[in-house]
């Protein structure tokens, strides 16, 4: 086997090598250093199940099996309301942030309100818009259009709710602790996640909606 | 005529046959040794590329084993180098190596997939004789049942289940599809395999050359019967055929739409069949999923999504389009939001017809004269590997590009 | 046979007495579990094991014990695999002249997709990520991953999965679809049954913990290197390490949607996959095999990188060519998705089609050809020590090429429309996966062994294992070859030709050989543990290593490095022997670790009962534990004290006994 380190006769030059060698004065890792890049893989994993389900629509998105197709179903103007719901929501959150790096806590908590509020109300257009294609017949089970239209939408529409539930409990958590740094980088996660469902939006008001009336 | 060449499959089966058969020799290796030329030249491709890799895989193994002996620790005669790590020379040929190889083998797979698409028809019955100008092929159409095959003869008017029976130097032109699940249709000593699918028609062309009895099969799972479900191939001469068939047509037995749905229920095991007449128009129907009076066809449905789908009013039939998403026994189960008013409704709004629309025509044809090919530059007869047939001196006439294919039901 | 009737009941949903399975051989099995099992709880129980296993092992976020977790279970179901595989040998071997074997389709359908499943995911992947997460951070120099929290749930959840598919065994069925579980077969229509819910369910749940793995060690990777290792000084398996996470993010997401999409169509009734109403089952497979081809990278670049370790450090040797190895690697890790075709020339794309996917897949053997020469010129004047990890690598090359070469035979697409789908393709994955993956997974417990326990294996046991491992696989696998060309197809269960019966039973005689390596290997671990003081390592880098986690002690302290090393060459530990740099022995300071969590444990829980759920149609239940999931979840964040110090007392008490063993070594 080969020789262990033997203890090496020249003391000085042997404490030179190990201070070489070694970090002997290290400090604490500070905590979440790579959260952010961790959060950022865990968001573009995300994208590619998005990237799926909008693959899934550009194969299926014309098979209305003999049922109604996207003109006789989407409601352009009502899609526009909520497509700016979430843009508003957007800007809403950006505001929500340079609050939390100038440290004030109530207006990140107030802004932080007002974004939620917007993706209640997208959410809220959402099931209606649903509720009423679903009342009409034309539900995810009636044609493949339809179930990758009703995939490809709901499961933003499950993103923004996830994100709204994580929304509340940090807005419980800012209340409790303040804008501590675990909190700081916990804001600035959802913020990531937040715009980025509002990218995969834009996607899907202009590959599904827009291009749906185009057809 | 015949120059020496590198790729000369047979030249490399002579010698590596032998070697693979020796002990073997009693086995029915039908991969390798088929009855029909496109299976032929297919195995002869096997042989190849297996020739062609082994020129460097036996060199790797050789030196793996060579420098686990000569190195070895206890061996300290050998040199030992423990910084030697880089190589720039080296380095480039271990790249450039298999780099070669792929370039050879590349060109080879780009040549032979053009050449033997099973979509594309046959150019050649066998080596030595390419397909007579006027050659109408015998068409086919295979339909894969959970689990027995049904084929259909259009031209003679007759079809069979599990069992197949082909003349021998003529070309084949087979349609397939499936009634339920995804199968895939293959008589190894024919030509190679392509799935068959459930509402979609997938094309092989082939050729038989050796009269004889063989197996085919399903190779692709299909579900508890899959391992039966075999069919029994008969290659036979051309007058034999016609005696067959017509002995068939005198037979009785009709497959209309009704006895399909009887026969296409699942069973295993399935006798030998024979029907001395078809309904018209039943693989179309097949493959369109509407055999069963009321179903509407694919081809129809796809018609109307084309033109932006049927509307709201649309929406509420289900029943005309269920084929077999809850299983076929349970056809017609209610999903939510259907009732049989609303049903009516609709089917007057569309106005189905249940007759069915022929896939479109996806016909390759084989070239007529192999030239472009090999590039304009070649001498020819010093470049022909023996895989491609001679250019016949008068060949057919270059027009099988330019005319659309014949139709068989023309 | 199957259960079809679709009864349901709002409290149990299709769960009834029905779904307990009447087979002889299941009952038997069923029995033999049952009774294992609580001989097992019961010896826990008895030895009062449960507060140190709940402490030490099952809560803890350290990467060595995950990572060893992961090996046992990747272990255990790799037993569970194995008794399919033996099962389908026999059946096969029996099934003629009439003969039925002893198998019924229901049975025979769900073991070979059972096996399928089981290999490749809760075997061959529990292996890699086991390996990946014990030897990355101490190759690194880092103390543990980026989210230890993280790492303890992504075990869980992968065992989670694992329960499941075991829980079909016993409950109800499995799928009886081949492992890929194509539609329509795979749809509500044809399988209607439970079996294809437990293949999605038990594969999403395990899907989730392998993505956060891969996200996990990507960001350790990047992150957590030790000061002065730069990505070109990183280790090989670092290198596949980071590759195959990235293939793993990159690719395990398309199965969840399409696995997703697949559960829609059966549970709700959507038409992605379906004949009618416009969906397209040819989209499955697509998207399939657009995960399943970068996963078999997945399962074989970390080996790669196992082999290379190895290779250099028993040839007493740099790697050669570690730069065109690193290239290598990160052309075979793009490659990979652009190959997926090949899986299906026969569905009757164009030829031109046909032709890219074929070529493209050719490709990948330039870097892979490249690789297996790199390693043959490490050997090359070298001093190759012989032991049990070199005599593996050196099985895997003469194996692995043959594989690679009737890979690449499949790639030409007229060759594979004769041999597609046949036994030929069995023997040839076989080939890449048992030479490639197995081999490796061998080789690498073989190697770290010592490190992970501070004693070697015992050599004569291994051996055994060794020889009858390789032997019986060419045993069990030539006749295979040559059955595809005879132009016999995989996931027959009964056949007509009485001639061919032969091979079958050769195989199955190789399958006896490979039976008997597992029980030496399982007998060389039991010895190994029996006779751990005489084996025991002295010095803490018996091999003569030269990546960083021979640095340490093995079995390394729970901090890894007492102090962090700082890297001034590729082979960073060989450099450091070489220097001859002393390890410090004072001056330590408290260590900043993260703390152990249930969370993870009770989460995958739920989560398993929430499959469980799902598959049955238990509404309510579903309900209640997806909501589970969400409050424990939630109030897991509410948590913010994760980390504390290990006081300097206890790492310097900890590093002085090694320097008095390391003496004691230096002695003896």
């Amino acid at each position: 086997m080969t020789a262990q380190h033997e203890p090496v006769a020249n003391a000085g030059g042997s404490a030179a090598l190990t201070t070489r060698y070694y970090d002997l004065h290290e400090h604490d890792h500070p905590e979440g250093g790579s959260t952010m890049l961790g959060f950022w893989i865990y968001l573009m994993s995300d994208c590619l199940i998005f990237a799926m389900l909008f693959a899934a629509f550009g194969v299926l998105g014309g098979n209305y099996a003999a049922g109604p197709g996207p003109k006789d179903l989407f409601d352009l103007p009502l899609v526009a309301v909520n497509t700016s719901m979430l843009l508003f929501s957007s800007i809403t959150y950006g505001f929500a942030m340079l609050a939390m790096q100038r440290g004030q806590v109530r207006q990140t908590q107030a802004w932080l309100v007002v974004t939620a509020l917007f993706g209640a109300a997208f959410l809220g257009i959402e099931l209606y818009e649903f509720g009423h294609l679903i009342h009409e017949g034309a539900t995810p089970q009636r044609s493949a259009f339809l179930s990758a239209f009703f995939t490809l939408v709901g499961t933003h529409g499950l993103h923004v709710t996830f994100g709204l539930v994580w929304l509340t409990v940090l807005l419980v958590q800012v209340g409790r602790h303040g804008l501590i740094a675990a909190n700081q980088r916990r804001l600035m996660c959802l913020s990531l996640f937040w715009h980025f469902l509002d990218v995969v939006w834009i996607g899907v008001f202009t590959f599904v909606y827009l291009m749906g009336m185009l057809r | 005529m015949e120059t020496p060449s590198f790729l000369s499959a047979r030249r490399w089966r002579a010698v590596a046959a032998p070697a693979l058969l020796l002990p073997l020799s009693a086995c029915d290796w039908v991969v390798l040794n088929p009855a029909g030329d496109v299976a032929r030249q297919q195995a002869d491709l096997v042989v190849i590329s297996t020739v062609l890799m082994l020129l460097i895989i036996v060199p790797v193994m050789a030196l793996t084993v060579l420098f686990a002996w000569r190195y070895r620790s206890t061996n300290t005669d050998a040199r030992y180098e423990p910084d030697w790590h880089h190589s720039t020379q080296l380095e480039l040929l271990i790249w450039a190596a298999p780099l070669l190889i792929i370039i050879a083998l590349g060109a080879l797979t780009w040549v032979s997939t053009h050449l033997l698409d099973p979509y594309r028809t046959i150019g050649r019955i066998n080596q030595n004789q390419p397909v007579p100008a006027q050659a109408k092929p015998l068409e086919v159409d295979v339909v894969a049942l959970n689990w027995k095959w049904l084929f259909i003869y259009p031209e003679q008017k007759i079809a069979t289940v599990n069992e197949l029976v082909l003349p021998t130097d003529r070309p084949l032109r087979f349609r397939i599809t499936s009634a339920t699940v995804m199968n895939s249709f293959y008589a190894p000593s024919l030509a190679g395999q392509i799935y068959a699918m459930p509402g979609m028609e997938t094309k092989l062309h082939a050729v038989l050359n050796r009269p004889g009895e063989s197996m085919g099969f399903s190779a692709n799972y299909s579900g508890a019967g899959f391992s039966n479900m075999r069919f029994r191939m008969r290659g036979v001469s051309p007058d034999e055929f016609a005696t067959w068939a017509s002995s068939v047509a005198k037979g009785g037995g009709t497959l209309d739409r009704a006895a399909y749905l009887t026969l296409e229920k699942p069973s295993e095991r399935e006798p030998v069949r024979r029907y001395a007449a078809i309904a018209p128009d039943l693989f179309d129907a097949v493959v369109n999923l509407c055999v069963e009076p009321g179903k509407m066809c694919m081809g129809q449905m796809m018609a109307l999504d084309s033109r932006g789908g049927t509307g709201k009013a649309g929406a509420w039939n289900v029943a005309a389009l269920t084929y077999d998403k809850f299983g076929r026994e349970n056809v017609g189960i209610a999903l939510p939001g259907t009732s049989p008013a609303q049903g009516k409704l609709w089917v007057q709004a569309a106005c189905a017809d249940n007759t069915a629309t022929a896939a479109p025509d996806t016909h390759v044809s084989a070239p007529a004269s192999l030239a472009p090919l090999r590039g304009a530059n070649l001498a020819r007869d010093r470049y022909r590997p023996s895989l491609w047939p001679a250019p016949a001196p008068a060949a057919a006439p270059p027009a099988a590009d330019a005319t659309p294919a014949p139709h068989p039901h023309s | 046979m199957p259960v079809h009737e679709q009864i349901w009941s709002p409290l149990l949903g299709r769960l009834s007495l029905a779904a307990i399975p009447t087979e002889p051989i299941v009952l038997a099995t069923f029995g033999a579990v049952v009774l294992g099992g609580v001989a097992l709880l019961a010896a826990i129980t008895w030895f009062k094991l449960w507060g140190y296993l709940w402490k030490e092992w099952f809560t803890s976020v350290d990467h060595k014990k995950i990572g060893i977790m992961y090996m046992i279970l990747g272990l255990v179901m790799f037993l569970r695999g194995f008794a399919d595989a033996v099962m389908m040998r026999l059946q096969q071997a029996m099934a003629f002249h009439g003969s039925e074997g002893y198998l019924n389709a229901h049975h025979y359908d769900q073991i070979f997709t059972a096996h399928g499943v089981i290999m490749i995911f809760f075997v061959a992947m529990p292996f890699v990520t086991g390996l990946m997460n014990y030897v990355v951070p101490l190759q690194i120099g880092a103390r543990d991953v980026s989210f230890p929290f993280l790492n303890n749930f992504s075990f869980w959840m992968t065992a989670s999965g694992a329960a499941l598919v075991m829980a079909s065994l016993f409950v109800g069925e499995f799928a009886q679809t081949g492992w890929l579980a194509f539609p329509p077969l795979s749809g509500l229509g044809y399988s209607p049954g439970v079996g294809v819910d437990y293949y999605i369910w038990s594969l999403q749940i395990a899907g989730v913990g392998t993505t956060l793995s891969g996200i996990n060690l990507i960001a350790t990777i990047v992150k957590m290197r030790a000061p002065g290792m730069t990505m070109m000084r990183m280790p090989v398996f670092t290198w596949t390490a980071l590759c195959a996470n990235i293939l793993i993010v990159a690719s395990f997401p398309v199965l969840t949607a399409v696995l997703a999409m697949l559960g829609l169509d059966r549970t709700i009734g959507t038409n992605f996959f379906t004949n009618d109403f416009g969906g397209s089952p040819m989209l499955y497979i697509n998207l399939i095999w657009i995960w399943g081809h970068p996963e078999v990278y997945i399962l074989i670049l970390p080996l790669f990188g196992v082999f290379s370790e190895i290779t250099a450090t028993f040839s007493g040797k740099k790697l050669f060519g570690y730069s065109s190895m690193v290239y290598a690697t990160a052309v075979i890790t793009i490659l990979s998705y652009i190959v997926w075709l090949h899986h299906f020339f026969t569905m009757g794309s164009g030829a031109s089609v046909n032709s890219f996917f074929g070529i493209t897949t050719m490709v990948i053997s330039i870097p892979t050809g490249a690789k297996l020469f790199n390693w043959l010129f490490t050997m090359y004047r070298g001093r190759i020590r012989f032991d049990l990890p070199m005599m593996w690598t050196v099985a895997f090359m003469l194996t692995f090429v043959i594989g690679g070469m009737t890979g690449v035979l499949l790639a030409v697409p007229p060759a594979d429309f004769v041999l597609h789908n046949s036994l030929f393709l069995i023997a040839h994955f076989h080939n890449v996966i048992i030479g490639g993956v197995v081999f490796g997974v061998f080789a690498a417990i073989n190697y770290w062994w010592p490190k992970a326990f501070g004693f070697r294996l015992e050599p004569f046991w291994g051996k055994v294992s060794f020889w009858l491992w390789v032997v019986g696989f060419w045993v069990a696998f030539t006749p295979l070859y040559i059955l595809g060309l005879m132009g016999v197809t995989r996931r027959m269960r009964v056949f007509d030709d009485p001639s061919i019966q032969i091979w079958f039973q050769v195989a199955a005689f190789g399958a006896f050989l490979i039976a008997m390596g597992i029980a030496a290997m399982l007998i060389q671990y039991t010895v190994s543990i029996l006779r751990r003081d005489q084996l025991r390592v002295n010095a803490d880098d018996p091999w003569g290593g030269r990546t960083l986690e021979w640095s340490t002690s093995s079995p390394p302290p729970d901090y890894n490095f007492a102090f962090t090393p700082i890297v001034h060459d590729l082979d960073a530990w060989a450099d450091m022997k070489a220097a001859g740099a002393p390890r410090p022995t004072e001056g330590f300071r408290p260590i900043h670790m993260p703390k152990n969590t249930g969370t993870g444990v009770i989460l995958s829980a739920i989560s398993a009962v929430c499959g469980f759920a799902l598959i049955w149609h238990i509404w309510w239940l579903a309900a209640a534990s997806f909501a589970a999931i969400v409050v424990v979840a939630i109030a897991h964040t509410f948590n913010y004290r994760r980390d504390f110090h290990i006081p300097a007392e206890t790492v310097a008490a900890c590093e002085d006994a090694r320097t008095r063993q390391l003496a004691q070594g230096a002695a003896a």
